[in-house]
C-alpha cells in the first residue's frame, strides 16, 4: 500500500511530465507572414533608398546608421506582431501566453539569440559588415532550432533552412542583402502561409 | 470524506504508466520513441506498460508509415482520460483527508 508521501510524489511527477511533454502551440501563421513582409520591405528600402548592399566583408556605407535603425525597426515590429497573434491564439485556446511551456521555450531560445546579437554588434563595430547577414541568419536559425524542441516541429525545419542560407551566404558574401531578404522575407512568408493553412483553418 | 484506496485504479500503480498517461493527456498523439525519451525507459519496459494500458482501453494507437518505416502513434481514449482524472481526484482526496487528520 502506498502512503501519503507516495501520492504527493506521484502528483509531482505527473505535473512535471505534463509540463515537460507539452508543447507551445500558440504560434500563428500570420506572425510569419507579416514578419516576412516587414523584412522584404526593409530589404527593399535599404537597397533602393539607402543604397546599402554589402558586397565584401569590409564594407562601409554612409547610410549605416539608417540601415541599423531600419533593421531594429523590422525586428521590433516582428516581435510585437508575433506576441500579438500568439496572445490572440492563446486566448482562443483558453490558454495564457505566459506559461511554463512558453517560458521554457524563450529561456532556451535566448542563449543563441543573444549570443548572435552580441556577435553582430561586434561585427558592426569592427566594420565587418559583410558578415552581418550570414551571422544573423545562422544564429536566428539556431534559436529557432532550439525553440523547435518546445513547439511545433515545423519551427525546427524553419531553423535549419535559415542556418543553411546563412552558411551559403558566408561563402557568397556579395549576395548578403539577397540572402537576408530570402531568409527573413521569403522563407518567413512561405512558413507563415504553410502554418496558417495547416493549423488555422 | 469517503474515499478508499480501492477507488484507485490498479493500472495506475506504476509510475511509468502514470507518466505515459500524463504525457498523452497533454498531447494529441505521441509516438513510441518520444514517449521513451520522456520516460527514460527501455523499449521492452515501455512496451509492457503500454500493453497494459491498451488492455484497459485507456490508450489507443494508430499505425502509419513514414518513409516506409512503420510509425505507431499513441493517444489517450475518452475512457482513459476519465480514469486518469478520477485517479488524480482520489489521490488528492486521500492526501487532503490525511492532512486534516493531522
Amino acid at each position: 500500500m502506498k502512503d501519503q508521501q507516495d501520492y504527493i510524489q506521484d502528483i509531482a511527477e505527473i505535473r512535471s511530465m505534463m509540463e515537460r511533454s507539452s508543447k507551445f502551440i500558440s504560434l500563428s501563421g500570420w506572425a510569419g507572414i507579416l514578419a516576412g513582409l516587414y523584412a522584404l520591405i526593409g530589404a527593399w528600402l535599404s537597397y533602393s533608398m539607402l543604397r546599402f548592399n554589402p558586397d565584401e566583408v569590409f564594407y562601409s556605407s554612409n547610410s549605416l546608421p539608417e540601415v541599423i535603425l531600419l533593421a531594429v525597426g523590422v525586428l521590433i515590429l516582428s516581435l510585437i506582431t508575433a506576441i500579438f497573434f500568439s496572445q490572440k491564439k492563446a486566448g482562443n485556446n483558453g490558454d495564457t501566453l505566459w506559461n511554463p511551456t512558453s517560458k521554457r521555450l524563450l529561456s532556451n531560445m535566448m542563449i543563441p539569440f543573444f549570443s548572435g546579437g552580441v556577435l553582430i554588434l561586434i561585427l558592426v563595430l569592427k566594420g565587418l559588415i559583410g558578415f552581418v547577414a550570414p551571422v544573423m541568419l545562422i544564429f536566428y536559425g539556431l534559436s529557432l532550432f532550439v525553440a523547435g524542441n518546445f513547439t511545433l516541429k515545423e519551427v525546427k525545419i524553419l531553423g535549419i533552412t535559415q542556418i543553411a542560407l546563412g552558411l551559403a551566404n558566408a561563402w557568397f558574401i556579395e549576395f548578403g542583402l539577397l540572402f537576408w531578404a530570402i531568409g527573413f522575407g521569403v522563407v518567413h512568408l512561405i512558413y507563415g502561409i504553410y502554418m496558417h493553412f495547416k493549423y488555422e483553418r | 470524506m469517503n474515499v478508499s484506496f480501492d477507488d484507485l485504479h490498479k493500472a495506475f500503480e506504476s509510475r511509468i504508466r502514470l507518466g505515459i498517461m500524463s504525457a498523452l493527456a497533454v498531447n494529441d498523439t505521441l509516438d513510441f520513441s518520444t514517449l521513451k525519451e520522456y520516460l527514460d525507459v527501455t523499449d521492452g519496459n515501455l512496451a509492457t506498460h503500454i500493453k497494459k494500458l491498451e488492455k484497459e482501453d485507456f490508450i489507443g494507437f494508430e499505425k502509419s508509415f513514414i518513409d516506409n518505416k512503420p510509425n505507431t502513434k499513441y493517444f489517450i481514449t475518452p475512457k482513459g482520460k476519465k480514469a486518469f482524472t478520477d485517479h488524480l481526484n482520489v489521490m488528492e482526496q486521500i492526501i487532503n483527508s490525511q492532512n486534516s487528520k493531522g
